[in-house]
């Protein structure tokens, strides 16, 4: 099992980067999200019977959209907020070691 | 149907338990002090985290609720698994790595982090109450509704043995072991549920499918006749109303459906414990396509074969393509009593794979309540106390983020394959009319029995998992929250741990309560309302704490205590519960809205900053 041991979290200097990215992202989200409520409501939903894709209406290849954008904003998200943390930790790092 | 469950069933069942049981009791020795009890003392890795999400967040309402709203009502019941799933990106984005540098145990301890406020730790506790119990009925009925064709016991027995073993769980190592169950049962969920739907796209579609005895499904309860030809053969009307007749033939009454043509289409029928005639009985499992797109009738019974997961779908949305819904209709008789009949309706494909069936929007107050259940859904994920408390499990923010990218990627394939669940049990004859909840097992059993019973016991597991996240979070709120820190009792790190194994089994005795009451309702509507006051209570504190300056602890109080009131007051007197539990019409209900959201969680937004500006001499004097 994968219970490993526990440590405290010390101050996190990338936390005001990751906020932002992560209000950004979620700004994102919500628009697309908008979009696939509003395009349901208006006309009567009547757009999203339309096919759009291999035999497939625009109502099902929307909700599939919006699961896949989140895996992708999710993981981009990840790989930046990582990047950045390592690159603080590792300035802070290095000024440590010189002082 | 055969409803009883087999001894392959029950052993496989008892296994799942007897390995749940022995994860409780290999944990028990690690929940010694309060952080092992309640937070599994921030040990877990991040990646058995986040499929312990999966688990924790994949309920009864998703697995049993939306591929059984599916079956009945097609694309609707999918709008559940995009608005679960949206939500995520709520909690990713804003929520995760905040909620653990700010917390503690539970969700009350981030929002109170800032103040020291006993009015904070009195609303969050409520709420976090409410929410739980809210989302605690529909997982409760569901095991109700596992229990009696995979144990072939009685619905309220399923709910109280469900209720047994979880209080067991968490009394027994509290957050570690409700972990390790979730993770488990996450897992094996993501795992069968693929491979039922491979059986399903290995089987096709077909207007003459192989139902769950082999026979057609809904056998004879779907013969079509004119009233002529029942005349003939000696049928007697008794009661016509509406498009509903009632006829009696040898003293045996039957329930036809007539349409604008004339047509008549036989009917199931439920009245006081008698079901189709027979005292006891069980309705005939439905849902079949009548016609599928672009084949002659002679190449849609021979079937398609293996479809690929797009053809599977295109199929079913091609224009001509002819699918059998359910609908149930309470009527009075001539003699004053009441049935419930349920009766068939062909809806084309393009209506079955779009938006409309449920949630019409060709009135204002039918776009509003699309809407409403849309953001109740979308904000409601990161509001939920059980959900939050998981992000005290891991032991940095970081790794909080990581779990919840997990969640996002096992959550969002398990939501995908939710469609072509549901709509496999509509088409292969495997609905019950009257309790879709079952629709996922059911369509498992179309493939057997080893199959069937594997599924419902991971479907228990699922109840289990789901449950015992949400009596933690509720025992937590009761322990940590109301007696230890509002109530200022001062709990050794022991006494706390014991306090919350009491508040555990008390909890556990209302869920059983309240699911044996509730029986029958839709879990994932019922788990819709749950959302809903989530996302009023909790979001608009959580987010305004987070990203507003000004807030204060009174606005905090203010924002949660409107959320609670005006989101379950526009549901207690919404057409919903006039037209269920109160046993009135939906037109008597007070408005017209059936979703709180749209009002509720502006109205809890402003809550908070007309009271954060009122108050704000209070934060200035508190900081200062």
């Amino acid at each position: 099992m994968l219970h490993g041991p526990a440590r405290p979290s010390g101050p996190d200097p990338a936390s005001g980067y990751k906020t932002r990215l992560g209000v950004a992202m979620f700004i994102v989200y919500c628009i697309v999200y908008a979009g696939f409520v509003l395009t349901s409501v208006v006309a009567e939903g009547r757009a999203m019977q339309a096919i759009v894709f291999a035999g497939l209406n625009l109502a099902v290849v929307y909700g599939f959209g919006l699961i896949i954008f989140a895996l992708l904003l999710a993981l981009v998200y990840n790989h930046l907020c990582t990047r950045k943390e390592r690159e603080l930790s590792g300035a802070h790092d290095g000024k440590g070691a010189g002082a | 149907m055969n409803l009883h469950g087999t001894p392959l069933s029950i052993i496989i069942f008892a296994l799942f338990v007897a390995a749940v049981l022995f994860l409780s009791f290999f944990f028990a020795r690690k929940a010694k002090s309060a952080a092992g009890y309640y937070a599994a003392g921030g040990q877990i890795h991040w990646a058995v985290n986040g499929i312990s999400f999966a688990g924790d967040y994949l309920s009864a309402a998703s697995f049993l609720g939306i591929c059984g709203m599916i079956a009945t009502l097609g694309y609707d019941g999918f709008l559940y698994s995009i608005g679960y799933l949206a939500g995520w990106v709520v909690a990713l984005f804003v929520v995760a790595e905040p909620m653990k540098r700010m917390g503690k145990f539970t969700f009350t301890d981030a929002l109170d982090a800032k103040f020291d406020s006993r009015g904070i730790k009195l609303a969050a506790a409520i709420s976090t109450l409410v929410v739980s119990i809210c989302y605690l009925i529909p997982q409760m009925n569901g095991a109700g509704s596992l229990v009696e064709p995979l144990l072939g016991l009685p619905h309220w027995v399923g709910v109280i043995l469900v209720g047994v073993i979880v209080i067991v769980i968490v009394s027994a190592a509290g957050m570690t072991s409700t972990t390790y169950v979730q993770f488990l049962k996450g897992g094996l969920l993501l795992i069968f549920s693929t491979i039922l739907v491979g059986f399903v796209l290995a089987r096709g579609l077909s207007t003459e499918p192989v139902g769950l005895d082999g026979g057609a499904p809904g056998g004879e309860m779907t013969v079509q006749a004119t009233e002529s030809q029942l005349q003939e053969q000696g049928y007697a009307l008794l009661h016509t109303t509406g498009s509903l007749q009632k006829y009696a033939r040898d003293g045996a009454t039957s329930w036809w459906k007539r349409e604008a043509d004339g047509t008549l289409w036989r009917a199931q029928w439920t009245s006081d414990g008698v079901v189709n005639g027979v005292a006891g009985g069980v309705l005939e499992p439905v849902g079949r396509l009548r016609q599928i797109g672009g084949m002659s009738d002679a190449q849609a019974a021979a079937g398609t074969g293996a479809v690929g997961p797009l053809a599977f779908l295109a199929h079913l949305t091609h224009p001509e393509t002819r699918v059998e819904q359910w609908q149930k209709q309470a009527v009075t008789d001539e003699k004053g009593a009441k049935y419930a009949v349920y009766t068939p309706k062909t809806v084309s494909g393009t209506d079955e794979m779009k938006p409309g069936v449920k949630f019409k929007v060709h009135t204002t107050t039918e776009k509003l309540n699309f809407v409403s259940l849309m953001l109740a859904l979308f904000f409601g994920t990161a509001a939920l106390p059980h959900i939050l408390i998981r992000y005290y499990t891991v032991p940095s923010p970081a790794c909080a983020r990581k779990s919840t990218i997990v969640a996002i990627a096992s959550i969002g394939f398990f939501y995908v394959l939710t469609l072509f669940l549901g709509l496999g049990a509509a088409v292969n004859g495997t609905v019950n009319p009257a309790d879709n909840n079952m629709s996922a097992p059911l369509l498992a059993m179309s493939f057997g029995g080893v199959l069937f019973a594997v599924i419902s016991a991971i479907a228990f597991a699922t109840v289990l998992g789901t449950v015992a996240g949400l009596i933690v979070a509720a025992s937590g709120a009761v322990a940590h929250d109301l007696m230890d820190r509002f109530g200022r009792m001062e709990l050794t790190d022991r006494q706390k741990v014991r306090a919350g194994k009491l508040a555990a089994f008390a909890v556990g005795i209302v869920a059983i309560v309240l699911g044996i009451v509730f029986r029958g309702v839709n879990v994932s509507f019922l788990v819709g309302w749950a959302f809903a006051v989530a996302a009023s209570a909790n979001l608009p504190a959580i987010l305004m704490l987070l990203f507003w300056k000004r807030t204060t602890a009174a606005g905090i109080v203010a924002s949660i205590i409107v959320g609670i009131v005006s989101s379950l007051g526009i549901i207690l007197t919404g057409p919903e519960m006039f037209a269920g539990p109160y046993g009135l019409t939906a037109e008597q209900a007070w408005h017209p809205l059936g979703q709180p959201g749209i009002i509720s969680i502006p109205l809890s937004f402003l809550a908070l900053i007309v009271v954060s500006l009122v108050t704000k001499n209070r934060r200035v004097a508190v900081e200062a």
